[in-house]
């Protein structure tokens, strides 16, 4: 079988502003790919142009064997989308929700009642099944909305920052969930603000930084690749001081923000060492991680 | 603005899921909603009707009663599908994202739109068979022409969605919509000869009157309410069809502009 999605160097500008700038993607049966990049780099309007929302100013796109825009149509009847914003009906219960949801792919009420036990069951919300949508909790309504773009049996799946404003509990329950999607053969395409999550829960991921992919592969390669193995941040009101002075004798790379200096090693023991002799300094050591691949590629300014 | 954002519509049966969308929700409110359905006409054309007419001993050749029973049945169906493809269609499209919702499904905007005009005019046409049956309960009309004003509720509410289309894809906020009550609407009430005839207004005026939608509506509905067959009906539905597909064509491709983004 051919690949579920295959992008080919995608553009997409409004005005004179580049929002989408060469993007390509092959994305495999059971694969969850995830998107990461600051505000602004382009993440939404990348998943507008993959379903067909949108139409690019140049590019090739493949999705589930349909070439889209043109044929986006009949690609979105094999795929389910959790949205950034929730978007469910207030006016329905959840059940409800399910079954006129159901409709727009064109499939049978007989079809979708049926359907529906077992897509609570995975939401966690079989009591709240004749419940109406304002009383449910921000963690139930992203439950459901999940379950929302399973109700056609996707093949794949986009998700726009599925755990954004949840608790730690409701996070963990919908990444079990994703997972168990994976599990199944569904493929999954996220965008997420929070690196633990892409970590965790992507194979594969890209950063995006002012519309251009800017890095790709696998979580444990980006780290190995693109950052050293240790990370020693140092806080104090002296730091600055300290830094300019010692930071480049100890680490193969340092950064100053505010009263924090990070130093990047490849070996931190004669760092730690020397920090001990250090009284007006605080430290802590840990293993490099993605968002320090992240902050590297996309620097530490805001984006607003 | 993209030369696709004009392509013709692309309609199809799509539709009909989102217009029984729209019908679970109101018939969830059935009972309050009929209720405002019926209020309003009734409070004008009673009050106006009993009071005015006593002092008017007959208009355009009829009872005042009579008279101002055809103008408000199209008045009131104007109303129905404006409020419902202006305030509600804005709070589906933009408060509640139930048009970006269903988006992401198989169902494309151009379905959307015609199921948003679609259920405008359903709710036309309740409204105006609402204020019939009043109409023959009253006894002001005993014509079996009279039915002939169930379509008539369908199409002026189709007109009316399709114009009221155009104002929700230009909206803003909800704020904008009261430029169309206070200078689109209520103008119409006063200029298509739903209280008089429009022949009580000077020749300029008489001429804008000929040109908006509400005075064929209600050239077409009160003679059928006497019992005679409107003189050059035709034309008159052609005026309004021609207002429904201009609306919604132009509609559409504003919100093709608006939700492109």
């Amino acid at each position: 079988m051919s690949a579920v999605l295959n992008a080919r160097n995608l553009r997409k500008s409004y005005g004179d502003q580049l929002v989408v700038d060469g993007f390509s993607i092959t994305l495999d049966k059971g694969e969850c790919y995830g998107l990461l990049g600051p505000n602004g780099a382009g993440k939404t309007t990348t998943l507008r142009l993959l379903l067909g929302l949108t139409d690019p100013d140049g590019g090739e796109l493949t999705l589930l064997d349909h070439a889209v825009p043109r044929h986006a149509r009949e690609a979105r009847l094999r795929v389910g989308v959790v949205p950034q914003v929730d978007n469910l009906d207030p006016d329905f219960t959840v059940a409800e929700n399910l079954l006129v949801y159901g409709r727009y792919f064109g499939m049978k009420d007989a079809e979708i009642k049926a359907r529906i036990p077992a897509l609570l069951e995975f939401a966690n919300l079989t009591h709240k099944r004749d419940v109406k949508i304002p009383t449910l909790s921000g963690g139930m309504k992203r439950r459901l909305t999940l379950a929302r773009a399973l109700v056609n049996d996707p093949d794949i799946i986009f998700l726009d920052e599925p755990t954004t404003g949840l608790d730690p509990q409701a996070r963990h329950l919908i990444w079990q969930r994703l997972h168990e999607l994976t599990v199944q053969g569904k493929t999954l395409l996220l965008t997420t603000h929070f690196m633990d999550e892409a970590e965790r829960l992507c194979h594969r991921l890209a950063i995006l930084d002012h519309g251009r992919m800017v890095a790709e592969d696998s979580p444990r390669a980006l780290i190995a690749q693109h950052i050293e193995a240790q990370v020693v941040e140092i806080f104090g009101e002296s730091v600055e001081a300290w830094a300019s002075a010692h930071a480049a004798h100890y680490a193969e790379r340092f950064e100053v923000s505010g009263e924090t200096a990070f130093c990047y090693a490849n070996d931190a023991q004669p760092l730690l060492a020397h920090l001990q002799t250090q009284s007006g300094l605080r430290y802590l050591h840990r293993p490099a991680n993605l968002e320090d691949v992240f902050l590297k590629l996309t620097g530490r300014e805001l984006r607003e | 603005m993209a030369t696709h954002h004009f392509s013709p519509p692309r309609l199809s049966f799509r539709f009909f899921p989102i217009w029984r969308r729209h019908l679970l929700v109101w018939r969830k409110v059935a009972a309050t909603s009929i209720i405002g359905h019926i209020a309003d006409p009734m409070i004008y054309l009673l009050g106006l009707g009993y009071g005015l007419g006593s002092l008017l001993p007959e208009m355009g050749g009829t009872s005042y009663m009579v008279f101002l029973a055809a103008g408000t049945v199209c008045y009131s169906t104007m109303n129905s599908a404006s409020f419902e493809a202006l305030y509600s269609g804005f709070s589906r499209m933009h408060e509640q994202r139930t048009w970006e919702a269903i988006m992401n499904t198989p169902v494309t905007l151009d379905d959307i739109v015609f199921a948003e005009m679609l259920w405008a005019a359903s709710k036309s046409l309740l409204s105006g068979v609402t204020v019939l049956a009043v109409i023959w309960l009253l006894g002001l009309s005993h014509s079996l022409l009279s039915l002939w004003l169930i379509p008539l509720a369908l199409l002026v509410g189709l007109c009316f969605a399709a114009l009221g289309l155009i104002m929700t894809a230009l909206a803003p906020s909800y704020d904008f919509f009261m430029y169309y009550f206070t200078l689109v609407i209520t103008p119409m009430m006063l200029l298509c000869g739903v209280f008089f005839p429009v022949t009580q207004l000077p020749p300029l005026w008489q001429n804008v009157s000929a040109m908006l939608p509400l005075t064929h509506a209600v050239d077409i509905a009160r003679p059928l309410l006497m019992g005679v067959s409107p003189p050059a009906a035709l034309s008159h539905v052609a005026v309004l069809l021609g207002y429904t597909l201009c609306g919604f064509y132009v509609s559409l491709v504003l919100f093709r502009r608006r939700l492109s983004k």
